[in-house]
């Protein structure tokens, strides 16, 4: 905290005084020199919020924004491509019969958009007729010549739609850009909505602001509706690119609002035209597929080969009628900005009347007078490709050299169809809370709103509000998610609040519909649960491991039998080297990244938790993010032992904390199952291992050896409560070996693992586990009393000890078998590649 | 002409393949002056699905599905068929003049498009293997002086990419880009074809891919030999009074018996013959045999 200014005394700045606006933009919140009505409420709250509030609602901003985990990746920065979403506090206001007008516009706009792409992919009466140029459809990579002719179910080919809008300096709203293949932001717009709307609850509430939740439920219903399921319960999944996909934070948060899973390229498989999940109880029919891929990234059997993110033979299973995808494949071709110039006329002709929103003046320069008039105005305007397979970046004319607009006009006269010029948008300004220290302030930038809307058998239904994105500089002209620009929540006022339409209720479920498991667990997300349950519990081990190193090199100074055995535990674990630790080295084996090191696991546990995000409480996803965010602050700058030790603290109970999740925050099913087995084999491993080497030591009756054994197994407190007293070798090692009570003992790991492979045996009618039994009884004969010194000589004692060591390595070799069959039986081998073949 | 031909294609997989999905382009599609006799696909292992249809250009294609694990898939396509000679003579200067031509194939306000012109549009244009760039429109451009006969400018073009050009199956593989090849100038009849395409498209003119096969000959005396030909492949350019019109420019010539046409497309990814996806299979040996047998 700043504790040099009270902020609570300091009397509120004049809010607008200094807003640094342009005059030759349209002002969001201005008319002249008022504040227009629609911002006046959330004007006045601003202006009665003290210092100390603003500072507040600030904070609560970001550490949602945080704690939820919302990025988004840009492409460009390869380590550490995920940037925090930078969510402004103050929302965009839209004023209640400005939207009705609007909105009324995209819809049209949406039903134009799905009848031009029913004619491309039917008649084609728009080519043959020429309102619409060949050459700009057919040279378009996204126009997929094999959907020809596929009818798609209620003639919907656009079941998500998205306008990128820009305010011209007269205050008309234009489109610069459609969505249509699958537009991304929807989720982030609900996302900023759940957080702004708690950032101003009371005005929230009491300015009616219309909720977003209805677009959702729309959009779910939607794909139930066209789902060709017959008799069975319609299944619908959302395809996502993957991880690094720079919105896969949306994919993850819509699912989840959606209710459905979650699911790459590889999760999907086609059998004779039908599109299945491969799931842990088998193959599941997948009816409506809602895809963030590409159109032609989309089947690598008959479109591009060279891609792994789709799925081979989906057109297949598309032109059977047996799967429906959203948006239809192929509806990527109408996003072209060859398209804006002609929509007029279109709309015109298909629908009889006047298209409501225009389109950014847009010149497609296929046609010779056209292309004539844009040449001849180049310095003027905005260069763009009108085909995504160009990776032609868009080209501002007024910022070229005359020699770079000479190079420009042949490269369009070379291939004039594959070139578009655009009028130069002026955006408007709208407020941005720009933090400040010890004060934020309202500075102006310019804006852009995208909308969306979804198919209903109404037609289309708009979402009300919207993203709205904010340029990061002063003076910047243009605004981008990828070059650091920021977001904002839209609130559309409510016009009279009885207008809400009425919440859309589900159908009633019965007690037939009970559902009391999860019946579409795909493969992939199983295994990568049993990696997140072995990596927590490895990072636990392993933090825990170096702590006590840490603890007894300082209260030891270096040498003794209690280091000795913990030292044989790390050098095993190649955390640190043969040579006597030294301060250095110690801290080294903290920071270290190297295969196998605590921070190599904590980022392996990092990554398998990103791959089951869908699966993990907003609690346990926080406290991995966390996690993450203490091992990538860990600098190499200041190497101290000191420092080491606090990390090591910090994390042991972050991870305690994950553990915690695992068994009170998850539903019991099988993936739940399948993390519980990766962690009790885990810790199975690493018990054995370590008590084993314990056992090798000479000093093992040592009390310290034994303290750093208890320690290690995490049982000290237990054996100092039953016993009193310094520990001694007999009750030691009943208490981590034998003790069923003890949750870091052996046999509770074995019996633990019994109880759990036991279920998934007979959820699966797989035999019972002959390994398991083979330890169970393995370790029910180790026989203590043979280990007391008046049974057996000295010499006699330490061949028991040996022995009893041998016996544990065997049992870490068992636990290796188990590992190996689980995988065999039950993971989609995600290493096991498709490839592309190809013969002349 | 009647000519007899196996296609062989023998995938050898180094691990075994448990899902596989194969697009077949083995099966000749109906075209003037050919007409097949016979034709038969035998394939081993027994697929669990197949699926015969067309593709977006009216190919016959069979999509086949093989979910048992597998070390090897061997397809063969045998074909009977009779070619027919051009019924006239070709008056390659009696053609309209190709700028007119690539005037009347663009886009005009309110210039309507019937079905030839629309057909003929999908080829005038950039698709995955074929690159529209000024570079080849100015390699083309001294064959395409102004006025001259689109036909006539055409064989200038296939006499020229045959006169630069040499022939290596070494220099070039599928994925090598047109303008790599273009540079290079070596590759082979895909590459030759792809070039031709390249050129005639960026100076507007509609040109299609052509896969087939074409009979050889052999040394004087000596028996033909089992396997040794290969998939071929040329081009055709589409002419308003004529139609389209097939020129190889690996040979030089214009097809007329020898040359058997199995599919039309935009470039070779459209109608290769064999295209799949796998899963497993590790690393994969591949070999292909035809055999063009003159009856």
């Amino acid at each position: 905290m700043n504790a040099q200014i009270d902020l609570s005394a300091t009397p509120p700045a004049p809010l607008l005084a200094g807003i640094d606006r342009d005059p030759a933009r349209y002002q969001e919140l201005f008319a002249g020199a008022n504040v227009r009505p629609h911002w006046s409420e959330l004007i006045a709250e601003l202006e009665r919020a003290t210092p100390l509030q603003m500072r507040h609602r600030q904070q609560f901003v970001s550490r949602q924004v945080r704690e939820n985990g919302i990025t988004y990746n840009i492409y460009s920065e390869a380590k550490d491509s995920q940037r925090p979403w930078d969510l402004d506090l103050l929302p965009q206001m839209v004023d209640a019969a400005e939207w009705r007008a609007l909105a009324a516009g995209i819809a049209q706009r949406a039903s134009l958009l799905n009848a031009v792409l029913a004619d491309l992919y039917g008649p084609q009466r728009l080519l043959r007729s020429g309102m619409l140029p060949a050459e700009l459809i057919y040279g378009h990579n996204n126009f997929l010549l094999p959907c020809q002719g596929i009818a798609v179910p209620g003639g919907t080919h656009l079941h998500v739609y998205a306008a990128d809008l820009a305010r011209a300096p007269n205050g008309a709203w234009w489109v610069v850009a459609d969505r249509t293949q699958a537009p991304s932001g929807a989720g982030y717009a609900l996302e900023n909505r759940q957080i702004i709307s708690r950032a101003f609850p009371e005005l929230y509430r009491q300015l009616q602001v219309t909720p977003l939740d209805g677009f959702f439920r729309s959009l779910q219903s939607c794909l139930q509706r066209l789902a060709p399921c017959g008799d069975e319960a319609p299944l619908s999944v959302l395809l996502t690119p993957g991880r690094l996909n720079e919105t896969y934070f949306e994919h993850v948060y819509l699912a989840r609002q959606l209710g459905v899973p979650l699911v790459e390229g590889q999760d999907l498989s086609v059998r004779d035209a039908r599109v299945y999940m491969k799931t842990l109880g088998g193959l599941q029919r997948v009816h409506t597929i809602l895809r963030r891929l590409d159109d032609d990234y989309c089947d690598p059997l008959e479109l591009r080969g060279d891609s792994a993110l789709g799925v081979p033979g989906l057109l297949e299973a598309v032109r059977a009628g047996h799967v429906v995808v959203a948006n239809a494949l192929g509806s990527g071709v109408v996003e072209s900005p060859g398209l804006l110039g002609f929509l007029p006329r279109i709309c015109e002709a298909l629908r009889g009347e006047t298209l409501a929103l225009p389109s950014v003046a847009t010149w497609w320069c296929g046609e010779a007078p056209v292309r004539r008039h844009a040449l001849e105005r180049l310095s003027k305007l905005v260069i763009k490709g009108a085909f995504p397979s160009q990776h032609f970046a868009a080209v501002d004319g007024s910022k070229l050299k005359a020699a770079e607009l000479t190079e420009l006009r042949a490269r369009i006269e070379a291939r004039p169809h594959a070139y578009v010029a655009q009028e130069q948008v002026k955006l408007s300004q709208t407020p941005v809370w720009q933090r400040g220290k010890p004060l934020g302030k309202v500075v102006a930038r310019a804006v852009s709103l995208r909308v969306y809307a979804v198919a209903t058998p109404d037609g289309y239904q708009v979402m009300p509000g919207g993203l709205t994105r904010v340029a990061a500089q002063a003076g910047a002209a243009t605004v981008s998610m990828q070059s650091g620009g920021g977001s904002k929540d839209t609130w559309v006022l409510t016009e009279a609040p009885t207008l809400l339409s009425p919440r859309q209720l589900p159908r009633v479920l019965g007690v037939r519909d009970i559902v009391r498991k999860d019946p579409y667990l795909p493969s992939r997300l199983v295994e990568n649960l049993y990696w997140l349950g072995r990596y927590s519990e490895r990072s636990d081990n392993l933090t825990r491991l170096l702590r006590i190193l840490l603890a007894r090199f300082v209260d030891d100074g270096g040498s003794g039998p209690a280091l000795a055995s913990v030292l044989d535990v790390g050098r095993a674990r190649t955390l640190i080297g043969r040579k006597p630790p030294t301060k250095a080295t110690l801290v080294d084996a903290v920071h270290r990244t190297a295969v196998g090191s605590l921070r190599d696991t904590l980022s392996r546990l990092y990554w398998s938790a990103t791959q089951v995000r869908g699966r993990l409480s907003q609690e346990n996803w926080r406290a991995i993010v966390e996690i993450h965010r203490e091992q990538m602050a860990l600098t190499t700058a200041t190497p101290d032992l000191q420092g080491a030790m606090e990390f090591l603290d910090r994390l042991l109970m972050s991870v305690s904390a994950l553990s915690g999740f695992a068994l009170d925050d998850m539903t019991r099913d099988d993936g739940w199952r399948f993390l519980v087995i990766g962690r009790r084999l885990e810790r199975l491993q690493f018990l054995a291992d370590v008590i084993a080497r314990v056992l090798r030591q000479p000093a093992i009756d040592d009390a310290a050896t034994l303290e750093s054994l208890l320690d290690l197994a995490d049982s000290t407190i237990t054996y100092r409560l039953r016993y009193l007293s310094a520990p001694q070798l007999i009750p030691a090692l009943d208490l981590v070996l034998l003790d069923a009570a003890n949750p870091h003992s052996l046999t509770f790991q074995i019996r633990e693992l019994q109880r759990e492979l036991g279920a998934v045996a007979a959820d699966f009618g797989d035999g019972a586990n002959t390994a398991l039994q083979g330890i169970e009884r393995l370790l029910a004969a180790s026989n203590l009393r043979v280990l007391e010194e008046s049974a057996l000589g000295i010499g006699g004692r330490r061949g028991e000890l040996a022995r009893l060591a041998t016996q544990l390595g065997t049992l870490g070799d068992s636990a290796r078998g188990i590992a190996e069959q689980l995988s065999l039986k039950h993971f989609a081998h995600v290493d096991d590649v498709s490839q592309s073949t190809l013969s002349a | 002409m009647r000519y007899s031909i196996a296609h062989e294609t023998t995938y050898d997989y180094a691990d075994a393949v448990s899902l596989s999905q194969q697009l077949l382009h083995l099966t000749p599609r109906l075209v003037e002056r050919q007409n097949v006799i016979e034709h038969r696909l035998s394939i081993t292992p027994k697929p669990a699905h197949r699926l015969d249809r067309q593709d977006a250009f009216g190919n016959p294609v069979t999509a086949l599905e093989f979910d048992r694990p597998h070390r090897q898939l061997k397809i063969v396509a045998h074909t009977l068929i009779d070619v027919a000679p051009r019924p006239q003579r070709l008056d390659i200067e009696a053609s309209p003049a190709w700028d007119r031509v690539t005037e009347e194939l663009s886009y005009g306000a309110g210039r309507s498009f019937d079905d030839a012109r629309l057909q003929a549009a999908i080829f005038r244009v950039e698709s995955p293997y074929v690159r529209v760039k000024r570079l080849l429109g100015d390699y083309a451009r001294e064959c395409f002086p102004t006025g001259r006969p689109l036909l006539a400018a055409a064989q200038a073009l296939m006499l020229k990419i045959h006169r630069e050009f040499t022939f290596d199956p070494d220099a070039t593989q599928i994925a090598t880009p047109m303008l790599e090849v273009l540079e290079k100038k070596r590759g082979v009849c895909q590459d030759y074809a792809h070039i031709m395409l390249g050129c005639l498209r960026s100076l507007g003119l509609p040109a299609r891919y052509m896969s087939g096969y074409l009979l050889t000959h052999p040394p004087p005396g000596k028996p033909r030999l089992v396997g040794a030909d290969a998939s071929h492949a040329w081009i055709s350019v589409y002419c308003p009074s004529k139609g389209w019109i097939d020129f190889d420019p690996t040979n030089k010539v214009i097809p007329d018996t020898e040359h058997i046409a199995i599919a039309w497309g935009r470039d070779f990814g459209d109608v290769s013959p064999q295209r799949g996806v796998i899963l497993g299979g590790g690393s994969h040996k591949i070999k292909v045999g035809v055999t063009v047998t003159p009856l």
